[in-house]
């Protein structure tokens, strides 16, 4: 009996201590070896690796270091930036103009750095906004928002910002269908099927300075188009949707947009479009968008509202679209290194898909289809497909590429990253995230050429991972060794909002080109000054302009008199700094609005209206020198009915004798 | 005695005149500035008609301790510098054509005279420079004064200051060194 007892008490712990070591991998497991060593960047050393993060609904794009992790700087984007004035001076207000009126924010989801021959060039990163569709070039020199399109017809701008081999074009596909903007829309939502449309906008990109157009638009079927990528080498010319939603539902999409066994990735032969539109086959659109450039010389952004878009109706044309069938709504739609491969993931699939642009190929040729879909053919599912990755792990959302063949998919739903050959299908090993992995991104990754030995995994929960701050959590990123057959976590770095897709460069392609000062000698703003000399006040009615300078350690003027209540003053400051590093920050007591912040040889302009009587002080944000805090003004403010005269001065003190250190 | 100089002579004396014709198109000194804030260093090149490098930004940071700002048309040196060189490079040309171990002397001891001259000339502006300061300056240090060193290495407040002969003054000196190989040569020669 007691031998009994013993041997169940012996077992049971045995059976508990075996249940534990069941448990899932935990935050005490994750890390091993030399991990911190992979990680560590000494001070002062620079590292290999910038990695561009979207902000999701923060609008701004991060930039960071790999594989330290640090961040270096937060750019404004589709948001406004109290921080550097983005959004508040006079000359960025209308970068965030649309057809609708300034909007201040917006959701950005994916980053796509710019290709030359299919590899990044380091030149531009482009973003999308997901609600008030819009597309941003952000200038790489200068770390800068260059240029906003607004997109018509389009609606949730999510499978986008994707880009072709060459930057030819931006693609831009809308998550929403809507009717399109020229008709109607006052109709009963039910009518989906028949009056809602989904919008593909094909931008091309300037080969110099990559200004924005809308070359055209193709008029799809109304579903959700969800993610994108472009075709390369010998699927050169063709790019990728996957859309979702095929069921056409408008309501309860959770359930309803389910239903079907296989949505599907559109190819889309973007060359025969180009083709018909060259040919005069597109329809000129009566629609309203912004354009809005940013421009270096006159360091002024302008907005532009166009009124016309070209559209080409994929149903009018045979050879432009074709439909393959992808188990259960397809997310990441993405294409190998070689551009023969292209991966579906099926976010609520239990395989992974994946098809052959060759396969694909001769399918169209054969007319191996299986009936249409809304006017577009349908290949035979087997006809595309080159194979399947069995089990690969639960809710499959994106795939990024190595150099060796491998491939890399986020598992959202079983929380790890899957290293997976794409030749043979197999799995070869698969590391937990922690948790809830949504992007991933491999150096180089969607490109001809990944090159890093880096793959970064975007996380949408931290809980346990961090120290708590209240209610909100920030999201995370983590970062992976693969320089080896098994993936290898080396590092935890927070993000800024919600980490949607992001890229990476090697550092060597963007550091050298980057914009140290502005040369004022190439200054073209209206307003510049351009030395102290030159320095006044003009008013102009009730507008006064003060033409002002700044340098270590003063501005000039200092002291401006004779503005009156009812004024709208313009603080024209230009930094007449031409050292790196030397910004001058400008802000105004008690004025509703941010500060500005002047890199050298720039100009910016601060918009007050004084709302009081007396003496408001201004000075400089950002510590220039050791006489930084010397470095302030005052302006009089006088009744509207005051004689005082318009006054302007520096060095001048009362009783007024020449101050010396500005003789 | 002989009073013909040698072929070789002919050729270091020609060969001096290149090297000083040459020196003139590349500065001839510099001086390297070094700061925690400036980890990739200011650099003040001084040419034999100009100033080069980062003058601007030692000009702006020099006020804080009223240094006065470098301009060059301050300097008469900028503007006759260049013409004695070439004074120079005429002079040894000639003294190579004509043939004569006197004129060959007269040449060396005058350049030699002219380097040191030139070099006092340097180290007075470099005094002046680092000692003539703006009683109103932000920054006064008791005692300091920020001279340049005339060659070398030297700690100035957060600066290291290191100043040595650029390219046209290591030009310069070999035209020197050339000249004195000469007059070596033909002073052994005619003591033969």
């Amino acid at each position: 009996m007691k031998n009994y007892l013993l041997t169940l008490t012996v077992g049971g712990i045995a059976l508990t201590a075996a249940l534990q070591s069941c448990k899932p991998n935990n935050t005490n497991n994750a890390v091993t070896g030399d991990a911190p060593v992979k990680a560590y960047v000494a001070p002062g050393k620079y590292d290999e690796v910038y990695n561009f993060v979207s902000g999701g609904f923060s609008g701004q794009m991060s930039v960071y270091g790999l594989p330290s992790g640090r961040l270096f700087r937060v750019i404004p984007v589709f948001s406004v930036d109290p921080e550097k004035g983005w959004g508040y001076s006079e000359e960025s207000k209308p970068m965030l103009n649309t057809s609708r009126g300034f909007i201040p924010w917006d959701d950005f989801h994916h980053v796509e750095l710019s290709k030359t021959n299919g590899e990044d060039d380091g030149r531009w990163a482009f973003g999308n906004a997901n609600n008030t569709p819009r597309i941003a070039r952000i200038n790489l020199r200068t770390f800068k928002t260059d240029e906003i399109i607004e997109l018509p017809n389009s609606a949730g701008n999510h499978s986008s910002p994707f880009i072709t081999e060459n930057t030819e074009y931006v693609v831009a596909g809308t998550r929403f269908s809507v009717p399109p903007d020229d008709v109607n829309g006052d109709v009963p939502i039910n009518s989906y099927k028949q009056n809602f449309k989904g919008y593909l906008s094909f931008v091309s990109v300037g080969k110099e300075k990559g200004n924005l157009e809308i070359a055209f638009q193709l008029e799809c079927p109304g579903v959700n188009f969800d993610l994108s990528h472009t075709g390369k080498g010998p699927s050169s010319g063709w790019f990728f949707f996957s859309c979702y939603n095929t069921e056409q539902a408008n309501t309860l999409l959770e359930v309803n947009a389910s239903q079907r066994d296989k949505d599907f990735i559109m190819a889309v032969n973007w060359k025969k479009a180009e083709e018909y539109i060259k040919a005069g086959k597109g329809r000129k659109v009566a629609v309203k968008y912004a354009h809005n450039v940013f421009n270096d010389e006159t360091h002024s952004a302008t907005s532009e509202i166009k009124n016309e878009v070209t559209v080409l109706n994929v149903k009018d044309f045979s050879d432009l679209c074709y439909m393959i069938p992808c188990p259960k709504s397809p997310h990441g739609c993405d294409v190998d290194p070689s551009g023969e491969y292209i991966v579906g993931s099926g976010k609520l699939a239990a395989l992974l898909p994946v098809f052959s642009f060759s396969k694909i190929q001769k399918a169209i040729e054969t007319k191996a289809y299986d009936g249409m879909y809304d006017g577009i053919p349908v290949i035979k599912y087997e006809a595309a497909l080159y194979g399947e990755v069995k089990k690969p792990g639960l809710g499959p959302l994106h795939t990024e590429f190595d150099a060796n063949g491998n491939a890399y998919t986020s598992m959202f739903v079983s929380s790890e990253i899957v290293k997976w050959n794409i030749k043979d299908l197999k799995v070869i090993d698969r590391k937990p995230t922690f948790y809830s992995v949504g992007h991933l991104c491999v150096v180089g990754g969607d490109s001809k050429k990944p090159t890093g030995k880096y793959l970064i995994a975007y996380n949408k929960i931290t809980k346990d991972r961090y120290l708590p701050t209240g209610p909100e959590l920030c999201q995370s990123a983590q970062l992976f060794d693969i320089s080896g057959e098994k993936m290898e976590m080396i590092l935890d770095f927070p993000t800024i909002g919600e980490p949607h897709y992001a890229q990476a460069i090697l550092a060597n392609k963007v550091a050298p080109n980057s914009t140290k000062i502005y040369k004022i000698d190439e200054n073209k703003h209206p307003y510049v000054t351009k030395g102290e000399k030159e320095s006044k006040v003009i008013r102009e009615g009730n507008k006064v302009h003060v033409y002002m300078t700044c340098v270590r350690s003063h501005f000039a003027p200092d002291n401006i008199e004779g503005i009156k209540i009812g004024d709208e003053v313009y603080f024209h400051v230009t930094n007449l700094e031409q050292d790196w590093d030397v910004p001058h920050g400008f802000a105004v007591k008690g004025a509703i609005n941010a500060e500005l912040l002047i890199m050298p040889g720039e100009t910016q302009t601060f918009k007050w209206t004084p709302d009081r009587i007396g003496i408001t002080p201004f000075y400089c944000t950002d510590f220039c020198s050791a006489l930084h805090q010397e470095m302030q003004g005052y302006v009089r403010v006088s009744p509207a009915s005051s004689k005082q005269a318009l006054e302007w001065s520096i060095g001048t003190n009362l009783p007024k004798t020449i101050d010396p250190a500005t003789k | 005695m002989n009073t013909k100089i040698s072929i070789l002579t002919k050729i270091l004396l020609i060969a001096s005149f290149g090297l000083l014709i040459y020196s003139v198109r590349v500065p001839i000194w510099q001086i390297d500035l070094n700061a925690p804030q400036y980890p990739e260093g200011l650099n003040l090149k001084i040419h034999a008609d100009k100033l080069g490098g980062d003058v601007d930004i030692i000009n702006g940071l020099n006020h804080y301790i009223g240094m006065k700002t470098l301009h060059e048309k301050d300097f008469i040196e900028f503007t006759i510098l260049k013409y004695i060189i070439y004074f120079f490079a005429v002079f040894a040309l000639i003294a190579a054509l004509i043939g004569r171990k006197k004129i060959v002397y007269i040449l060396f001891f005058s350049f030699v005279a002219f380097g040191v001259i030139a070099m006092i000339d340097f180290w007075r502006w470099e005094y002046n420079y680092g000692h003539d300061l703006d009683p109103h300056a932000a920054i006064i240090v008791p005692g300091m004064a920020y001279q340049p060193p005339l060659i070398g290495f030297k700690q100035l407040l957060n600066f290291g200051a290191y100043s040595v002969p650029d390219t046209g003054g290591w030009l310069f000196v070999s035209s020197g060194v050339l000249m004195l190989v000469a007059v070596i040569k033909e002073f052994k020669f005619s003591k033969k």
